[in-house]
C-alpha cells in the first residue's frame, strides 16, 4: 500500500509515492471513479524517460481514453505487469496493487510542485 | 432476439434454375473448391422476413428523434436520393473523359462557388470523404504552406476542440499543443498566448466549439495566431449554427472544412460515405489537392497538373452522390433562409436548454448554439449520464453523446437540428423530467434501463474486458 497521505499528488490526479530518490506512481481514488472501470492500461517501457506534466501512459475505460501525465521526471524502472491482465487492479486499489509504474527520479526539486493529500483534496 | 442467417439456415432454396447446368469455367481443376461454401440456405419467404424484421429493429432518424450532440442528425430529404440516383449521374465512370460529364463538372464547380459565398474562402476541393479526412488535407496544407520553415512542429488544439482535431495533427507529423477552456468554455486567451510562437504551424478551433459555444474572442484569437505567422483552422463540422449568418472569412480563418453530410442534409450515420471539403484562402489556393475543377467559359475539366498541390487525398471526385445533395440541399435556398435554418437550430437547441433548467442544467450556463450540453443535477450523484442515456431509449428517443466533451462531467450532450417541430422537442423534455422524477424516486428503474428495446442493459466492462466476438 502507498499511504494517500504519504502521497505527492499533482493537479491532474495523479500520485507519486517517494521513498529515496524513486517514486511510485498511480491515479488517485477520485480520478479512478471519475474514470469509472478501466479496461486497458497502455503502460510505459521500462527504461522509458518520462517528463513531468507529459502524458506518459493511456488510461481506457468503456467512457473514454484518458492521459496519464507523470507527476515527476525520470526513468521508468518497473512498471506494473499486472494491469496487462487485469487493469480492474485500479479501481479496486488505487493506491495499493493498482500503481501504475515506478521511476527513479530525475529531478528531485519537481516534488515541490506536487500537493499534500490535504491540498489535493481541497481541488476536488 | 433475431437470429443470424447463417443460424437460420435450413437447406432451402430460394430460387430454382430449373434444368440449368453449371458451365464448363477456364480455371485449371487444381484452383477449384472441393466442397460447396458455407452459404446460408433459406426460403425467399424467411430471407424476406429476417430482412424485414431486422429492419423493424432499426432506431433510425425516420422512427425516433435523434438528439445525437456533435452529429447533426438533421432530417435529409428524400428527394436528394431520387436527384443523385438519376442515370445521368450514376452512369457515368470516373474515367470518363470530361467531354462527356460536363454535367457532374458543372455541380462541382457550382458548388464550389457557393461554398465560397458562404465562408469568404475562395478556392475548395470536395474530394474528402469525411470530416476528419478534411482535417487530414487541411493539415497538409499547412504542412506544404509552412516548408521553408522547418521549426514550426507544432499544432495547439484546445480542449473544447472535436478529437479528431488533435489525432489528425499528430497523424500529420505535428506536435499537438493542448490549451484548456477558460471557465465559460471558450478559449484562454492567456493559455493561448503562452503557447503561441515561432513553433506554431497552426491552431485548429472548433467553431462553435463542442460545448456548443461561440467563441466571441475570435477576432483576436485570429489576430493572435497570424502575428505569429500560425494559420487558422477552422473545423467547420458545425457550420449549421452559422450558415447564412457569418462567413469564416471574416473571422479570420484560413483553412477550414465543412461536412456536407451534416450541414448539408446528406445522410451519414453507420460510416459513411462523407463529404468533407475543404476551403482556403486565395493564397493557399495552389496547394489544394489536385483534381478541382476549372471552368474556361465553354468546358469544364479536370486540373491534373500543379506542382505546389499536395496531391489527391482520395481517388477521384471524392464522394459525388453527397455533392449532389448537398448542392441541391443549397440550391433550395437564398443566402437569408440559410440563415433563418441556423437560427432554427440555435432556437430549438436553447428551448430545450431552458425547458429541463429545474432538472438537467446547462453545465455552461448561458445561451448555446445549436447543441447544449447538461449534466446531471449536483445534489443527486446516483444519477449517472448513461442511465439517463439508456432510459431515453425506452421513452422513444435515442440517446444523446454522453460523456463528451470530457471537460463537461456527466455530460449529456443534445443536439436537437433545425427539422424537429415544437411537439417533438416538448416530447422530449417531458420524457427528460420523467427520468428525473423517477430517478427521485426510484433510482433502480434507471440502472436497469432499458426494459423495452431488443437487448437490456449490456456488460460493457465485461464486453471490453474479454471481448468474445461472434458473427
Amino acid at each position: 500500500m502507498y499511504n494517500q497521505e504519504k502521497c505527492k499528488f499533482s493537479k491532474t490526479h495523479e500520485w507519486a509515492f517517494v521513498e529515496g530518490d524513486t517514486a511510485v506512481c498511480g491515479i488517485s481514488d477520485h480520478a479512478q471513479h471519475e474514470i469509472s472501470d478501466i479496461v486497458f492500461v497502455e503502460l510505459p517501457k521500462v527504461g522509458a524517460k518520462v517528463e513531468a506534466g507529459k502524458s506518459c501512459a493511456v488510461i481506457e475505460s468503456v467512457k473514454s481514453a484518458a492521459d496519464f501525465y507523470a507527476p515527476l521526471s525520470g526513468e521508468v524502472i518497473q512498471v506494473n505487469e499486472n494491469l496487462n491482465g487485469n487493469p480492474a487492479l485500479i479501481n479496486q486499489a488505487p493506491h495499493g496493487d493498482g500503481w501504475i509504474f515506478k521511476i527513479k527520479i530525475s529531478n528531485a526539486k519537481e516534488e515541490e510542485n506536487l500537493l499534500s493529500f490535504d491540498a489535493y483534496k481541497a481541488t476536488l | 432476439m433475431e437470429k443470424l442467417i447463417i443460424e437460420k439456415s435450413n437447406g432451402a432454396r430460394a430460387v430454382v434454375f430449373n434444368g440449368a447446368k453449371t458451365p464448363e469455367t477456364f480455371l485449371d481443376k487444381k484452383y477449384l473448391r472441393k466442397n460447396s461454401p458455407k452459404l446460408p440456405e433459406l426460403s425467399e419467404l424467411d430471407i424476406v422476413r429476417h430482412f424485414t424484421n431486422l429492419s423493424r429493429l432499426n432506431f433510425c432518424l425516420d422512427t425516433h428523434f435523434y438528439p445525437l450532440g456533435s452529429c447533426t442528425m438533421k432530417y435529409n430529404p428524400k428527394s436528394y436520393d431520387v436527384l443523385c440516383s438519376l442515370e445521368n449521374f450514376t452512369s457515368i465512370h470516373p474515367l470518363t473523359p470530361a467531354d462527356y460529364t460536363q454535367g457532374t463538372l458543372e455541380i462541382i464547380y457550382n458548388f464550389e462557388k457557393l461554398l465560397k459565398e458562404i465562408t469568404g474562402l475562395n478556392a475548395w476541393t470536395l474530394q474528402p470523404a469525411a470530416g476528419a479526412h478534411g482535417e487530414f488535407t487541411g493539415a497538409l496544407i499547412a504542412r506544404a504552406y509552412h516548408a521553408k520553415d522547418k521549426n514550426r512542429t507544432e499544432i495547439i488544439v484546445p480542449d473544447t476542440a472535436h478529437g479528431t482535431n488533435p489525432a489528425t495533427a499528430a497523424m500529420c507529423g505535428f506536435k499537438v499543443v493542448n490549451i484548456k477552456s477558460n471557465a465559460r468554455g471558450r478559449v484562454d486567451l492567456e493559455e493561448l498566448k503562452k503557447v503561441l510562437g515561432p513553433k506554431t504551424a497552426m491552431v485548429m478551433l472548433t467553431l462553435p466549439n463542442t460545448a456548443g459555444l461561440f467563441e466571441y474572442d475570435i477576432l483576436e484569437i485570429s489576430k493572435l495566431v497570424h502575428a505569429a505567422g500560425a494559420l487558422l483552422y477552422m473545423d467547420g463540422a458545425n457550420l449549421n449554427a452559422l450558415i447564412g449568418l457569418v462567413k469564416p472569412a471574416d473571422m479570420g480563418v484560413d483553412i477550414m472544412h465543412i461536412n456536407l453530410h451534416k450541414t448539408f442534409a446528406a445522410p451519414h450515420g453507420g460510416g459513411g460515405p462523407g463529404a468533407g471539403g475543404v476551403g482556403v484562402r486565395e493564397e493557399l489556393k495552389d496547394l489544394l489537392p489536385l483534381g478541382r475543377v476549372s471552368f474556361d467559359g465553354k468546358k469544364y475539366s479536370l486540373e491534373i497538373k500543379n506542382k505546389k498541390s499536395i496531391g489527391q487525398v482520395k481517388s477521384f471526385w471524392g464522394n459525388v452522390a453527397i455533392i449532389i445533395r448537398a448542392y441541391a440541399y443549397l440550391r433550395q435556398f437564398d443566402g437569408k433562409t440559410l440563415g433563418e435554418i441556423a437560427k432554427n437550430a440555435v432556437l430549438n437547441a436553447n428551448y430545450i436548454r431552458v425547458k429541463l433548467k429545474d432538472y438537467f442544467p446547462a453545465f455552461f450556463d448561458e445561451v448555446c448554439m445549436h447543441e447544449c450540453v447538461f449534466t446531471t443535477p449536483k445534489d443527486m450523484p446516483s444519477l449517472k449520464a448513461l442511465y439517463v442515456a439508456k432510459r431515453l431509449l425506452d421513452l422513444g428517443f435515442h440517446a444523446p453523446t454522453i460523456y463528451f466533451p470530457l471537460i463537461v462531467p456527466q455530460a449529456l450532450m443534445v443536439e436537437p437540428t433545425e427539422t424537429e417541430s415544437k411537439q417533438t422537442l416538448d416530447a422530449f423534455t417531458r420524457a427528460m423530467k420523467q427520468i428525473f422524477e423517477e430517478a427521485k424516486k426510484d433510482i433502480s428503474i434507471l440502472e436497469h434501463a432499458p426494459h423495452k428495446t431488443e437487448i437490456g442493459v449490456i456488460d460493457e466492462v465485461l464486453a471490453a474486458r474479454e471481448p468474445n466476438l461472434k458473427w
